[in-house]
This record gives structure tokens, sequence and C-alpha cells, in this order.
């Protein structure tokens, strides 16, 4: 416990010490390079911001709209013949779309069943092992400017529905 | 598809708020989310600005064509189309290596580089640049799955709402992650197989 607590405080350091002193040893002009990949990483940032707005504001109205619970009510008999509880569906849905949304139903979800709980287990399971599909797709397409993405999406979406049930199960082992 | 995606979303939103009464608090959610979205956007300009000056510097220096050597194996058999030198290489490896260490933040300027070079590759072959190439999909699918050896932002979540074991997530989280990586590579290659020529 300590020892990880140790890492993860000294790692973010640690990493850019190695890598500036990779650099010093190969004698580059570091601060210049580093300004240089800066100031594409702010055009990185302008290009995807309309991404982004584009995104939340349609996951914001389906969400506030009830539209979201909806969809939940309605994959709910399905989701119980998989042994998925209800509470974790929205988790997973939105999960699809915002990280920073899927975390406050994450916050809701423990505070309302407790972190060590069966919900709030598989929840946690969940986050740790998925990447938020919708934003990654529409952010790196549209930053190339792609239209077609094939199959990126159902087989995202297939990936989704494996990584719910497999955190559902892992919970149910690791909690008994 | 993502187009239509996004306007399902809007559409639906606003039907079922208008038959279920919601319609203030959707008014109210439009304003909150581009609020969110450029709060988000001011926090990402710092960081990633960050890391992609760090990046820069790895590349000069030669430290991700290092780290790409090692992959390069293990990458052949997902990206067989991908010419074994190619720069796409290093920032896709630099990118799952920002994954599996939990990096967050640093993913996306190297993900977004290494779409950048697959997008040259995919007009150099003389294709489309409106469609995603095979290298794309996979390196997508591979990055949604992403592989991830300590959730730390997870365990922090987890001491915080007052869990009396918050590490306990390490090993189920590093099983799970670890099959879904597993699916996500065997599902890239039967897709891929699908028809052989990118």
């Amino acid at each position: 416990m300590k020892l990880l607590n140790f890492i993860s405080i000294f790692f973010i350091p640690f990493l850019l010490f190695l890598i500036v002193l990779y650099g010093l040893f190969q004698k580059k002009p570091l601060f210049d390079l580093f300004t240089k990949g800066a100031k594409d990483g702010i055009t990185t940032v302008y290009q995807i911001a309309p991404t982004i707005i584009g995104l939340f504001v349609a996951i914001g109205v389906f969400r506030s709209s009830g539209a979201l619970d909806l969809l939940c009510n309605l994959l709910a008999p399905s989701a119980s013949f998989f042994h998925i509880p209800t509470p974790i569906l929205p988790l997973s849905l939105l999960k699809m779309f915002s990280a920073s949304g899927a975390n406050g139903l994450l916050f809701d979800l423990f505070k309302s069943y407790g972190t060590d709980s069966y919900i709030g287990f598989t929840a946690s399971i969940l986050l740790s092992c998925t990447e938020t599909l919708f934003y990654t797709v529409s952010v790196y397409y549209m930053s190339v400017g792609i239209k077609k993405t094939r199959w990126t999406i159902p087989a995202g979406i297939f990936l989704s529905i494996c990584s719910l049930w497999i955190s559902c199960m892992l919970a149910r082992y690791f909690i008994q | 598809m993502l187009n239509i995606l996004w306007a399902c979303l809007l559409v639906i939103g606003i039907i079922t708020a208008a038959f279920t009464g919601n319609l203030e608090a959707v008014n109210n959610s439009i304003l909150e989310s581009t609020q969110d979205a450029v709060e988000l956007l001011i926090v990402m300009t710092g960081i990633i600005s960050m890391w992609n000056g760090f990046l820069v510097i790895a590349e000069e220096s030669g430290i991700t064509k290092q780290l790409a050597r090692y992959m390069r194996p293990f990458l052949r058999i997902l990206f067989p189309h991908l010419p074994p030198s190619h720069p796409a290489f290093d920032y896709i490896c630099a990118n799952f290596i920002a994954n599996i260490l939990g990096l967050g933040w640093a993913c996306t300027p190297t993900g977004l580089a290494a779409m950048k070079q697959l997008q040259i590759l995919q007009q150099q072959r003389g294709k489309s640049p409106d469609i995603a190439s095979e290298e794309m999909c996979t390196f997508l699918i591979l990055n949604i799955s992403s592989l991830q050896l300590i959730p730390m932002n997870m365990i922090a979540y987890r001491s915080k709402y007052g869990s009396t074991s918050p590490f306990s997530i390490i090993g189920p989280a590093l099983i799970a992650t670890t099959i879904t990586t597993l699916l996500a590579c065997i599902l890239c290659r039967i897709l891929q197989n699908r028809k052989d020529s990118p």
C-alpha cells in the first residue's frame, strides 16, 4: 500500500526527469524543443475544441431530458438476464461518451451504495478497464478529417458490453 | 455514423424532454455543458501542451525510437500492413506506453500524432482521406480497451469516498483490463482478416 502510494506520487516527476536527463546527454536544445511541442499542443486542443463542445451539449441534452434513464429502463430486462445490476447501466452508457460525466455518476453510486458494496465494486472495475468510446473516436478521427469510421464503433460497443459483463462477474467473484 | 449518432442524441433528447416536461432542465443543461466543455478545454490546453512538449524532447533525443524497437515484434502482429520503419510506429508505441502507465492526458498528444502519420500513409497509398484505414481502426479499438497497470485515479476516488480497502481494486481491474485488451486484439485481427487488403 505504502509502496503504491509512493510510486503514484513519484511516477510523473521521475518520468519527466528521465526524459530531460536523456535529452541532456544527447545535447539537444531542450527548452526549444519543449516550446515547439507545447505550441503544437495548443493547436491540437484548438482543433479538438469544436468536437468536445458538440459532444458535451448533445450528451447534456440526452441526460437532462431523461432520455438516458428511459434507455436504461428499456435495457434493464435484458441486462438482468445477464446478471448485470440495473444501477450500473447508466454508468456504462455514460462512460461511452464522457469520462467526467461517468465520474460524477460513480460518486453518486459510491454515496448511495458504498464503495465496497457489490455495485460500488463493479463500478470501480468498470471505469478502470475501458476508455470513453465516442470521445476517443470523435476526437481522434476528427483531428485528421476521417468521416467513415468503418468497424470502429460496432467493435467498440461490443467491447464495452464485454467489459460491463466481465466487471460484474469479477466483482461477484471478489466480493464473495 | 458519428453524425447520425450525434443528431439522434439531440433529437431523442428534445422529444423526450417535451413529453416528460423536462424542457427547463434541458435549457439549463445546454448552458452548463458548454461551460463544462470550455472548462475542460482550458485544463486540457495546459496539460496537453506540457505533455506534447516532453513528447517532442523524447522524440528528438530518440527515446520513442528505442521503445518502438522493443515493441515492434508485438505490434507487427496487430499492424501487419504498416511499413516497419514508419514513424507512426513510434507514436503508437508511445501512446500504448502512456496508456499502460495510466498517464491519461499524455495519451491524447501521442494518439493524435499517430493518427496524423497514419493519415499521411493512407494518402501515400492513394486512398481516400475520408475513410478510416485498417490501422486506424485497430489503433482506436486498442486505445478504447486501454490496458492499464494500476488505476491510480480509481484508487484515489475510492479512498476519498470512504472505502476500507481502496487498493483491493487493483487485482480485479488488472484482470478485467487484460481480458478486454486480449479481446480487442483478437477482434481486430478477425475484422482485419475479413478482407486482407486495406
